[in-house]
């Protein structure tokens, strides 16, 4: 069926056959096939354009560094992009698209870009399209007028518009040892620690446990390395004290041992089980972590290396040996180190032909010759690639001798018919994980590749990943760290036997070939190793300058395959070894991550809901909410047909002219209790307490350490050593947290404790002329005339049996009545007292009709205390006591909150009886057209219905010696602008003859 | 050394870009210069290049202990915007933007300032009404500031959601259209090499170890390349202000460094055309040149020198991002990196001659301090070469925070993780 | 980072709230040295290294805890109840006190 793949081998599901869709076209594949797998199985040689030239690439890799191959996938609506296609587990019904052309892969319009050839070199944008010094495309213009065709030419993948239908999920752990990566290493690691009772979890990004035993084809313990994997992976399962996820890749490490994993749940499946996630989020807090995470292949450098059709060389050997697909059937392969032979030897194997090995190196040994021969391949020791041949799919390879001491090339040009190319340039240790816990890797020139750090947190290294390429010496040190990991002592039982090719580890340090022709470095970002050479001619030569400058490293595969020859090549260049090029520190992530599993449960509901008893009547009774902070709070309850401003006009005139109620149960309160209770509230408020007497309440004011206004309520002294402390809603939390800071650090002394209530209580103002009458007719079991309850006393009693606080207390200016009741009963409370209103036209009221009234009474709230003002500022400078130092009170007489053009609270009446709007600007003199000299600004307006005109609150320099002279307000904003007169900020009642009844 | 255009581009292409000299020179330090700026990051580079462009001081050296540009100006998320509350703030980073909407032809560099628009989103009346008291305060101060409908801002951002049912509807917005963002690091390699071009020495590797003094005066440096001499030193070391400070025997500053994370997606095709903040918490987007969006939120919240986050923050951000746009759910996030913020008590910088005799401070950038590049440099060269502040810095001194002079544009007080 | 509180046991940073620099001594309430009281407010250790720490457990008993804690490494080095009193590591308070 397939032109690619072999009639036996691999490990995918022959006798389930899957469909799905690559840019509209219907393939086939097998269960077990990634997408770049089934693909390459079906003769597809092209996957994508690069990101600058818009050339042709095919895959370059089999795993998830593959920088070539990135597809979108869709979901209906829902589209995920820039996934590696390597990465892809095919499903029936899988819909993929290829990305960054138009109109197709095949015909790319972008690959114009081509011809630009040495003008787009790296960083050509810094030295051209700045545009004319002057003219209309002076400054910005031309650039900007160049950058909108850029960046519509720029990016990969299109993300998608619709809301994710998905959902997420965050899974905190905790183990004794997390091994990541469970080839042969991990697998031994994991099986050490487990039975000597650790509790683990064993991670892999891959699908199937068992990374490179998947692919080796080496036989452990008398088997097939994939076979003694999938064993062991088995009996793991079977333990308690084992967690295995596969498809979770572990991306960040981070302060504290605590690890961040995807686990990629459902993203292989046509359809989730119930229950199921797209993707789980782990935290996981780890005792020791093993990482075993293998090591990457390096590309090799030379003219052509990005042609369809060349390939990593254990990638190839992995499609072979995995999936049974051959990447072509006239291989060559272009080496510096031994490995390539075992991939010669395996593809042959899988029934290709190997026409080449390319070895950099003069001098092969006679292993790797008998492995050459074993391939029937043809050996050209002492040779390089200098070309590659063909369009969109490779035809042949140009060959030529070389000497890689020198690396000068000599004698004839040889042309090589072959359809893959598969190369080699030695490995580089997967450190990522190590690197972002905290240390800087290390050089090794034997390996010629960076090698883990010393360890800062507490992991230890197995396999690969130390620099340790061959199986055997996975097993070993797998087994060790697993031991270590657990706290065991070093094993001397026999270990498993691996039976695999030989070869050295140490490749040739040749990492280009300098012949004609574009040699990439970074494939996705098109840089090439001239633009490397650029970049050190122009002094970007320090590692960190040479990615920015020229984007090496900065694409989706983060620099996995370019970074260590980019390395190479500018070390060349400046005469030094590559360590003192320096490396850059990995961060997270080490693969890409998707948002939506980082936001986990959050993701649809970012925060919570806060809701006070009485809200879902509130609802029934047709009130329209407000969301502040995490507070819904009725704004209104609108009549049919009324306007917000005609609602809260109608309320705050009903409670002036008879009574309204409104719910304050968000306010924050504070139990304050103990025998220091009054000493500790006489240091925090700016006025005395602790001549407050029992049953009464007092307004406070709270300053900050540096002498600014903090926050202001009422305080009850409910006992001799009890208070109940009230708080503006907004600054609960951090009041209580002001208070706690106090008490904890700075006066422990203090026999204070101070609890948060204010989810415990319900409460609801009641006010108006009416209001005594109406608590008169529901309250029992207490009085509340004025003898009883003078203006702020405090009863107990009940209403509709049950117990309630109340507390004579206006905001409103009116007579009006704080009453209190457990939450769990405000609701019956509430509706009580609007039964008892009825007769008296007791209206509710929302926040507009509260703030409007406690506007006319020039009470402040967060919008004049807020952060910036100062007790004076407010004219709340009476409540500063002199007796006793306060918190604030040695700051707040510094020059600069004393100074004359601070800005001071005022009253403002709108002159031309228009509406004012919140942040309006207040000027002497108006100018519209150029707008200047504020003079302050609106803190909070409204229509007064006691006034019967449009009035305000302001913060305005000069203040109380403006009262009576008139000003601008200048709103260019909404195009606002009219004369007001600046007045005191008690516009109504101001001697309070109406609340003291 | 030569122009950058078209032209020169074409010309060393027809030649293999062979002919391209280095950006800036990599001289050895001199025995002594007459200024010598310590930190090459963008507000040190800015202040030896208007030094040497508007005062004629070019007997100047840079030192940078790593490499140019490998502090905050490589680590940002590359806002520009002169959006501020107090007037102190607006006039100086407006003085900034009208810098910025020149500097790629001051430079010649093309620093990719995209005049793109900042826009805060609002999700209460209140929020609404105190943008507007923002806005107003910055057009009182000739400064562009729109209010925009949610429908309008529904059509520039059509992937924002912006229906009635999210948990935090989004009401309006303050629009700065002059805002936008630029290339950061080219900033920095563009003051270089400006700077560079008229004579200043930038000396990367040289790390600074000790103060020279004369009884109680600064005169010079000692650092890993030696001794220098200069009669004038000044410090723009950003996130290691504290340190440095230490070496000259001040222990304590009213800063606090703290490490804030920035992140970026993969490349993407256009999807936010603008410089986005959310209300209802602490997040910033917009998307680079190259596609990928450039994000970030809140400080990690305690002391750090390590650039690197925390993860907590990483949750924190990527939920409100999608609180924004449900549909970039499968995007996914490619980079994280973090940045060190000296963070002050106001949340203002202090630009100012001493606090030693012979010693220049430039610090306190919080997390502004990009966008400040041009008018930062601008400001500390004047009071350098003059010894006495610029109007436009003459606010950010060190004495205010004891004199109660205090910038404090969001009202937190002296809480620096909360600026 | 995970922060051991006395009461509680370890527990995520997440949990935990920032207090500042652990080093500043407040004034008696009644001292009139605006100085000091400046210092205490403004001044800060910044230390690249091992600093005393001010956290309080505002996700769990929301008691405050003195914690020393390397600012490079983020390395948590002593944790106790920042009810136990003042302890500085900062010479000059330590001068002045």
């Amino acid at each position: 069926m397939s032109p690619r793949r072999a009639e036996t081998g691999g490990r995918i599901d022959r006798l389930r056959t899957i469909r799905f869709t690559f840019d509209g076209a219907p393939y086939t594949g097998y269960a077990g096939d990634t997408l770049a797998s089934a693909l390459l199985a079906n003769g597809v040689t092209l996957f994508g354009r690069s990101f600058k030239y818009h050339r042709p690439r095919g895959l370059l890799a089999a795993g998830v560094e593959e920088p070539n191959a990135l597809v979108t996938v869709l979901r209906g609506e829902v589209r995920e992009p820039n996934i590696p296609a390597t990465m892809v587990e095919i499903y029936d019904g899988l819909v993929a698209v290829s990305q960054n052309r138009t109109p197709s892969l095949a015909w790319d319009i972008g690959a114009i870009n081509q011809l630009g050839g040495k003008i787009l070199s790296a960083g050509f944008y810094y030295k051209t399209f700045m545009g004319p010094v002057i003219g209309p495309l002076k400054g910005t213009r031309f650039w900007m007028f160049c950058e909108h065709f850029i960046r519509r030419a720029a990016g990969l993948g299109k993300a998608g518009t619709a809301p994710d239908p998905a959902r997420y999920e965050r899974m905190n752990a905790f183990c004794d040892v997390l091994v990541v990566g469970s080839g042969p290493a991990g697998l031994m690691a994991a099986k050490a620690a487990a039975d000597q009772g650790a509790r683990v979890i064993l991670a892999d990004l891959e699908a199937n446990l068992g990374g490179s035993a998947n692919w080796s084809g080496e036989t452990i313990d008398g088997m097939p390395a994939a076979d003694w994997a999938q064993r062991l992976a088995a009996q793991l399962a079977g333990n308690d004290n084992v967690r295995l996820l596969p498809r979770t890749t572990v991306w960040g490490y981070y302060d504290g041992n605590t690890l961040a994993a995807l686990e990629r749940v459902t993203d292989h499946k046509e359809v989730a089980a119930k229950g199921e996630p797209r993707q789980r989020y782990w935290a996981i807090r780890a005792g020791t972590v093993v990482l075993a995470t293998g090591s990457f292949e390096r590309p090799l450098v030379f003219p052509g290396n990005d042609r369809p059709g060349v390939m990593l060389a254990h990638a190839a050997e992995r499609y072979a040996n995995e999936y049974g697909v051959l990447p072509g059937q006239r291989i060559a392969l272009f080496t510096n180190n031994d490995s390539a032979y075992r991939s010669a030897v395996a593809l042959k194997k899988a029934g290709a032909a190997v026409v080449a090995i390319v070895d950099v190196r003069g001098d092969v040994s006679n292993e790797m010759r008998r492995l050459a021969s074993d391939a029937e391949a043809e050996l050209l020791a002492g040779h390089a690639v200098i070309a590659t041949e063909g369009g969109k799919a490779l035809t042949g390879l140009k060959v030529q001798r070389f000497d890689a001491t020198s690396g000068v090339l000599s004698g004839d040009e040889r042309s090589i018919h072959a359809d893959s190319l598969l190369m080699s340039g030695g490995w580089s240790p997967t450190i990522h994980l190590a690197s972002q816990a905290g240390a800087k890797a290390e050089w090794d020139p034997a390996r010629q590749a960076f090698l883990p750090p010393k360890p800062t947190q507490r992991w230890t290294g197995a396999g690969a990943f130390t620099g340790s390429f061959s199986t055997a010496e996975a097993i070993a040190e797998g087994r060790a760290a697993g031991l270590q990991a657990a706290g065991g002592a070093a094993s001397s039982a026999p270990l498993p036997v691996v039976e695999a090719a030989p070869g050295d580890p140490d490749p040739a340090p040749v990492f280009e070939i300098k012949a004609k022709g574009k040699s990439f470095v970074d494939f996705q970002h098109d840089v090439t190793a001239e633009d490397v050479r650029l970049a050190h001619r122009e002094g970007f030569i320090s590692v960190e300058h040479l990615k920015r400058y020229t984007t090496l490293g900065m694409a989706t595969d983060q620099g996995k395959n370019s970074n260590v020859p980019g390395l190479a090549i500018m070390a060349e260049a400046l005469g030094k070894p590559i360590p003192e090029v320096g490396t850059t520190r990995f961060r997270p992530p080490y693969t890409a991550v998707s948002i939506g599993s980082l936001a986990a449960e959050r993701f649809g509901d970012l925060k919570p809901e806060r809701l006070t008893p009485m809200h879902d009547w509130h609802i029934t009774n047709g009130a329209r909410m407000y969301s502040a902070g995490l507070w819904y709070r009725p704004m209104i309850y609108g009549l049919p047909g009324e306007t917000v401003e005609q609602a809260y006009v109608r309320e705050a005139r009903a409670t002036r002219e008879s009574a309204g109620i409104v719910d304050v149960s968000t306010l924050g309160k504070i139990a304050v209790q103990g025998p220091d209770a009054a000493e500790f509230l006489d240091r925090v408020y700016t006025n005395m307490f602790s001549t407050l007497a029992v049953g009464k309440a007092r307004y406070g004011l709270m300053l900050r350490e540096d002498g600014l206004a903090f926050d202001d309520g009422t305080t009850w002294r409910l006992g001799e050593q009890e208070f109940l402390m009230t708080t503006t809603t907004a600054n609960a939390g951090k009041v209580m947290q002001h208070l706690e800071y106090f008490l904890d650090v700075i006066w422990p002394e203090l026999k204070v404790t101070v609890t948060s209530v204010t989810d415990e209580w319900a409460g609801a103002a009641i006010g108006g002329p009416n209001a005594r009458a109406i608590l008169a007719s529901c309250v029992t079991g207490t009085a509340v005339d004025n003898a009883t309850l003078p203006f702020m006393g405090i009863v107990h009693g009940q209403i509709a049996g049950v117990p309630v606080m109340i507390c004579r207390l206006s905001f409103s200016g009116e007579m009006a009545f704080e009453v209190y009741s457990g939450a769990g009963y405000g609701t019956r409370v509430w509706e009580a007292l609007i039964e008892a209103g009825k007769p008296f036209g007791l209206v509710t009221y929302g926040l507009e009709a509260l703030g409007t009234m406690r506007i006319e009474k020039g009470h402040v709230t967060g919008a004049e205390i807020d952060g910036r003002t100062t007790a004076r500022d407010l004219h709340l400078d009476w409540m500063l006591s002199k007796k006793k130092p306060f918190i604030g009170s040695a700051m707040m007489d510094r020059e600069g909150l004393i100074a004359p053009d601070r800005l001071e609270l005022v009253g403002l009446i709108a002159l031309d009886n228009r509406p004012l709007n919140g942040g309006g600007h207040i000027v002497e003199e108006l100018d519209e057209a150029n707008p200047h000299a504020s003079l302050g600004h609106i803190t909070a307006c409204c229509y007064s219905p006691a006034l019967g005109k449009h009035i305000a609150l302001a913060l305005v320099k000069g203040g109380e010696a403006r009262h009576g002279t008139r000003a601008f307000v200048s709103d260019p904003l909404r195009n606002r602008f009219g004369p007001v007169e600046i007045v005191s900020n008690h516009f109504y009642d101001p001697d309070g003859s109406r609340m003291h009844g | 050394m030569a122009e950058y255009s078209a032209f020169s581009l074409l010309k060393n292409a027809l030649t293999g870009n062979k002919d391209w000299k280095p950006a800036w020179r990599k001289p050895d330090p001199k025995a002594s210069y007459d200024v010598i700026v310590i930190g090459g990051g963008g507000h040190g580079l800015s202040t030896a290049y208007y030094l040497a462009k508007e005062h004629g001081i070019t007997n100047v050296a840079v030192l940078e202990k790593g490499w140019l540009g490998s502090g905050n100006v490589g680590r940002n998320t590359t806002a520009v915007r002169s959006n501020y509350l107090l007037p102190q703030n607006t006039r100086f980073y407006e003085h900034s933007m009208k810098l910025w909407e020149n500097l790629s032809h001051d430079l010649n560099y093309n620093v990719m300032f995209s005049q793109r628009g900042c826009l805060n989103l609002a999700h209460t009346p209140a929020q609404l009404d105190d943008y507007a008291r923002r806005g107003n305060a910055m057009r009182h101060l000739g400064v562009d500031a729109e209010l925009w409908s949610v429908d309008r801002i529904k059509r520039l951002v059509p992937a924002l959601d912006v229906s009635g049912s999210a948990r935090f509807p989004v009401l309006g917005g303050l629009m700065q259209p002059r805002a936008g963002t630029a290339r950061h690091d080219a900033v920095a390699w563009g003051y270089a090499r400006g700077a560079d071009r008229r004579g200043v020495d930038i000396v990367e590797n040289c790390e600074v170890t000790g103060f020279l003094r004369d009884g109680g005066r600064i005169t010079g440096v000692s650092t890993t390349r030696g001794e220098i001499r200069a009669k004038k030193v000044a410090l723009a070391v950003a996130g290691s202000t504290g340190q440095v400070m230490q070496l000259a025997g001040i222990s304590h500053m009213p800063i606090e460094s703290h490490v804030l994370q920035a992140f970026v997606s993969e490349s993407l095709k256009p999807i936010v055309d603008t410089v986005l903040t959310f209300g209802m918490g602490h997040f910033y987007i917009s998307q680079s040149d190259k596609g990928g969006l450039v994000y970030g939120g809140d400080l990690d919240g305690y002391n750090s020198y390590a650039q690197r986050g925390s993860l907590p923050v990483v949750d924190e951000v990527m939920s409100e991002m999608l609180a924004l746009f449900p549909g970039l759910a499968r995007v996914r996030m490619l980079r994280s990196w973090g940045g060190l913020c000296d963070m002050t008590m106001d949340g203002s910088p202090i630009i100012t001659t001493g606090p030693l005799p012979g010693m220049y401070l430039n610090c306190g950038w919080c997390y502004g301090g990009f966008k400040a590049t041009p008018a930062s440099g601008w400001c500390f060269a004047y009071t350098i070469a003059k010894d006495e502040p610029h109007e436009f810095n003459a606010p950010f001194t060190l004495d205010r925070f004891y004199r109660g002079l205090i910038i404090d544009d969001k009202g937190q007080g002296a809480n620096p993780r909360l600026h | 980072m995970l922060i051991t509180c006395p009461y509680c046991g370890p527990r995520d940073v997440i949990e935990f709230t920032y207090q500042g620099d652990g080093n500043r001594e407040r004034p008696q309430p009644a001292s009139q040295n605006l100085d000091a009281w400046n210092a205490y407010v403004y001044d800060r250790l910044n230390p690249a290294g091992d600093h005393n720490e001010i956290w309080q457990h505002s996700g769990g008993c929301r008691a405050h805890l003195r914690v020393v804690r390397n600012t490079i490494t983020h390395e948590i080095l002593s944790t106790e109840f920042a009810r136990g009193g003042h302890k500085s590591t900062d010479s000059r308070a330590e001068g002045r006190s």
